[in-house]
């Protein structure tokens, strides 16, 4: 045998010998569905678009967000973040800015002027969109994308439904809004405005649509009887705030009474402040921990200085005498009478008791079911009415415009499917990837960058925007807070602990496992920060 | 010496990579290109901490030395499971002899490639046993001449090739198998045994560092400076064994964690004697979460937990940390859970 110096047996690599058969168990990548996504109403791919942003790819970012959602710049502003409320970061230290991270990319869409996706080979089909809110701005995206004929009609002379009627300019600009529904319209749109649909088939029928969305809102201020003079002056805060957005304001005086304690009351108190008023004070009948409008809304409200009358209902108002009676919760949590009357002096009162929708365009027809003042609907938001869909708040959802965007989604695949004569099925979801499922050890501690806010006095007479938007800079770093839960970030770690070499890292962010040599010790697994990886048993 | 905390880049510079990271900011266990030392195919057991911290020193070395290293190697598990005639795991230049003699063995071959005029550089290795115990006298000898070697020790805290026996680098109370857990001193005894990074400074030398398999960014730069310096240079490598400390495979890195976040394990360095850096603790946690997930430490809990051990137990963790002022204004109070 010819061997080299020293060397007097012949050798051979280990690798002959396959340690992947000492296996009981096997690791396997996966994706876990993140809890942001999971609470997303408008199904966000949040830390789909987060792992863009977090390498500094706005645009591509971006491409991931709208896929769901055409408006991130409006969402930005408006959404009550239920995604950062279950965010795993809250348990870390603080939840991910998602909501800050959404605007910063929906802001530089805007500026760049990037376009949405083209919409997709047209199809030949047309489909009716009644209301323009943004239930039905998103099912329009989704359909033009599909490929279908969208004719979008509203009553109102122009489009964005309560995001412009309701919504205040001071928490969304009208260049912002005008902007993404402008680009959404760049799809190829047949705009209708000023008209209002009085019956859903005949106007169907009329147009030849294979198909209706209604998302006509929830419009109507509901009234209560206050017994009040002849000169006591009482608006509804959806009437109030629309003459506001026409820009034609009724005169309220320098005393405002709201009563209600939903956003709206605080969206009418707030319009009040800057319209002049020297008193906005809020009257509810319960307390602040079952008031229904979000902490942020309240927060910002008394920093602007309207004021609150907990526990306490109007009994009648007259003249310039405002009678409020206080109230006690009982036992059920529910506010009584106390028989305790005061007074306030107050030049106008406004009502902000909860909306109603207006459903006369479905009274015609007893297939399409009411329940409750809105339209019953199937999982895919098919009503009773073979190819009429219904959707936003005039269904049975939480009214807010992200839940909305969220039926305007599941509304054009549901259309897309009934034209396709296709049944409607969901996709099964991801195992939830929760924080149990993650090792927190290799996260950076890393505080939340805030969103500056505008000066206070700066707020008082004008509708300049109260929230302004991350630097580039910020919203990067706050990207870099998200711990990609479930997915895979690329960070390495399977590569780097296994004792056996048993993962190979194709490149950056792609790794596989080597099951000839892997002998599931599980410690990629145990180290994974995000979980990203499982074991599963060997069939032995 | 001091190193320059990455700035924020989402982990920081706690995981082994992050495709967000340059790469002179990354491990070298994060480059696909790594030497590999140690390759698959070894026999390793399961989570093997030990498999996993040869790899991670020397491929370090390989980077700093440009490839230009040779390792001798003691007998034990890294020796035993990597080189099963006719196969052999190593990828790099590597020699074993005896158990005892590895100190020696890596002098004699530095002083050769010296005469020969290369510059190769050397690194003896050994298990505790070999380090502490039957290695000893020929490690003291290589310090004390200030030989051209950085020796490492990958301490697993008993001589588990030979079936876990309490080598004198087994801390008290551990079970193993010659120190049972009967009797009213359950366990290795208190008092006993030798801190050899305190006695490799005692002898003056160059370079002596700790590090743990769960902090490889801290691991590989000891390593990078190790193969800056020239003489005799020591590294105590913290290498989780779930054989001989009946611990979850998955939990090896786990374990060298928790060992350094609640001080049981001090993770430093000195340079001729004194400390120059720690590595502080920044999720502190009691002892017990350390124990408990180890089967050596089980006597100490159950139906009548022996709170008193438990309580001297902690005694040496805090000992350390007041030693080497592990605990700094960053450091918070965690206890980890399972
Ligand atoms: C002179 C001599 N005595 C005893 C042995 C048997 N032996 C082989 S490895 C070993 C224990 C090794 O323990 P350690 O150095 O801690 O390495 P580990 O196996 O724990 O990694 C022993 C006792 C031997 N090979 N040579
Ligand atoms: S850390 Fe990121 S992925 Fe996880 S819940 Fe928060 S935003 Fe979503
Ligand atoms: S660390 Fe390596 S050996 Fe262990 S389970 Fe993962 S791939 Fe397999
Ligand atoms: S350990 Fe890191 S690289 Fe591996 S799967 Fe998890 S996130 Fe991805
Ligand atoms: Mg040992």
């Amino acid at each position: 045998m010819e061997t080299p110096f020293a060397i007097t047996l012949p050798v051979g690599t280990s690798r002959a010998n396959h340690t992947g058969s000492w296996r009981v168990e096997r690791p396997v990548y996966l994706h876990r569905l993140p809890p942001c996504n999971n609470a997303c109403p408008a199904g966000e791919n949040i830390q789909g678009w987060l792992y863009h942003a977090e390498a500094g790819e706005y645009e591509s970012a971006w491409r991931t967000l709208v896929e769901d959602n055409p408006l991130p710049a409006i969402m930005g502003r408006v959404c009550f973040h239920p995604c950062e409320s279950a965010c795993n970061r809250v348990q870390v230290d603080e939840a991910v800015g998602i909501n800050a991270v959404e605007r910063f990319l929906g802001d530089v869409a805007l500026e760049k002027g990037w376009a949405l996706p083209g919409p997709g080979p047209e199809t030949g089909r047309r489909v009716l969109v009644v209301g323009s809110g943004p239930a039905g701005l998103s099912a329009t995206y989704h359909l033009r994308r599909a490929g279908h004929a969208v004719t979008l009609v509203d009553g109102a002379a122009q489009l964005g439904g309560m995001m412009r009627y309701g919504i205040p300019a001071y928490r969304l600009p009208r260049v912002v809004l005008d902007g993404e529904i402008e680009r959404i319209l760049a799809l190829g749109v047949q705009v209708r405005l000023d008209h209002r649909v009085e019956d859903v088939a005949a106007e169907r029928e009329a147009g030849a649509y294979d198909a209706v969305f209604m998302a006509v809102g929830a419009q109507i201020g509901r009234r209560v009887s206050v017994p009040a003079g002849d000169s006591a002056r009482i608006v509804d805060a959806v009437n109030f705030l629309h003459a506001v957005a026409d820009e034609d304001p009724p005169l309220l005086g320098r005393r405002v009474v709201v009563y209600g304690g939903g956003d709206t009351a605080f969206d009418a108190a707030r319009t009040a402040k800057r319209l002049g008023a020297s008193d906005a004070v809020i009257v509810y009948r319960r307390n602040r921990e079952k008031m229904p409008a979000h902490g942020e809304e309240f927060e910002q409200a008394l920093g602007e200085g309207v004021t609150m009358r907990w526990l306490s209902t109007i009994s009648s108002f007259e003249g310039e005498r405002l009678v409020v009676e206080k109230m006690a919760l009982n036992e059920g949590g529910f506010p009584e009478p106390t028989g305790e009357f005061e007074e306030l002096d107050a030049d106008a009162l406004v009502l902000a008791l909860g909306q109603d929708t207006d459903l006369s365009l479905v009274a015609e027809h007893p297939e399409i079911s009411v329940e409750g003042g809105v339209v019953s609907v199937a999982d895919n938001l098919m009503t009773g009415l073979a190819g009429v869909f219904a959707g936003g708040d005039a269904t049975p959802a939480d009214r807010t415009a992200t839940v909305a965007v969220g039926h305007g989604k599941r509304a054009a695949r549901g259309i897309d499917d009934y034209l396709a004569g296709r049944e409607s099925v969901t996709a099964p979801k991801h195992e939830l990837a929760d924080f149990s499922k993650l090792n927190t050890w290799y996260y950076a501690d890393a505080p939340r960058q805030r969103r500056p806010e505008l000066e206070r006095v700066r707020r008082q007479g004008t509708f300049d925007e109260v929230i302004l938007g991350l630097t580039e800079q910020n919203a990067l770093f706050e990207a870099r807070r998200c711990m990609s839960c479930g997915n895979c970030f690329g960070c390495d770690n399977c590569f780097g602990v296994c004792p056996d070499n048993a993962v190979m890292k194709i490149a950056d962010g792609e790794y596989e496992f080597n099951y000839d040599f892997c002998k599931g010790c599980g410690i990629c697994v145990a180290e994974c920060p995000c979980g990203a990886i499982e074991m599963v048993p060997e069939r032995i | 010496m001091t190193r320059v905390p990455i700035r924020f880049y989402q982990v920081g510079s706690f995981a082994v990579g992050n495709r967000l990271l340059e790469d002179e900011d990354r491990t070298v266990q994060s480059d696909p290109q790594r030497t590999n030392s140690i390759d698959s195919g070894h026999r390793a057991c399961q989570g093997c901490g030990e498999a996993l911290g040869a790899r991670y020193a020397l491929d370090a070395a390989m980077r700093a030395t440009n490839g230009q290293l040779a390792v001798v190697n003691a007998t034990g598990c890294l020796e035993v499971f990597s080189t099963p005639y006719p196969e052999t795991s190593w990828r790099i230049a590597w020699l074993h002899s005896l158990f005892g003699n590895a100190p020696a063995v890596a002098t004699g071959v530095a002083a050769a490639l010296r005469v020969k005029g290369r510059d190769v550089r050397v690194i003896g290795q050994a298990g505790d046993g070999g380090t502490v115990d039957i290695g000893f006298g020929a490690l003291s000898g290589m310090f004390e001449r200030n030989d051209d070697v950085l020796f490492i020790c990958y301490d697993n805290e008993g001589y588990m090739n030979t079936g876990v026996q309490r080598s004198a680098a087994t801390p008290p109370a551990a079970r193993t198998a010659t120190t049972d857990a009967v009797g009213p001193e359950p366990g290795n005894v208190f008092g006993q045994g030798k801190d050899l990074p305190r006695i490799a400074m005692a002898h003056d030398v160059g370079y002596v560092a700790t590090a743990t398999v769960a902090d490889l960014h801290d691991l590989e730069a000891k390593v990078e400076r190790a193969m800056s310096l020239r003489g005799a240079r020591y590294l105590h490598i913290l290498v989780p064994c779930p054989l001989g400390w009946g611990s979850a495979s998955s939990d090896t890195i786990n374990l060298a964690r928790l060992a350094a976040e609640s001080g049981i394990f001090p993770v430093f360095e000195a340079e001729h004697g004194v400390v120059t850096s720690v590595t502080p603790i920044r999720r502190r946690v009691r002892v017990e979460e350390y124990l408990k997930r180890q089967k050596r430490y089980a006597h100490l809990f159950g139906t009548q937990p022996r709170l008193e051990v438990i309580a001297r137990l902690q005694a040496l963790a805090d000992a350390n940390i007041a030693r080497y002022g592990l605990v700094n204004d960053e450091t918070t109070n965690a206890t980890l859970e399972d």
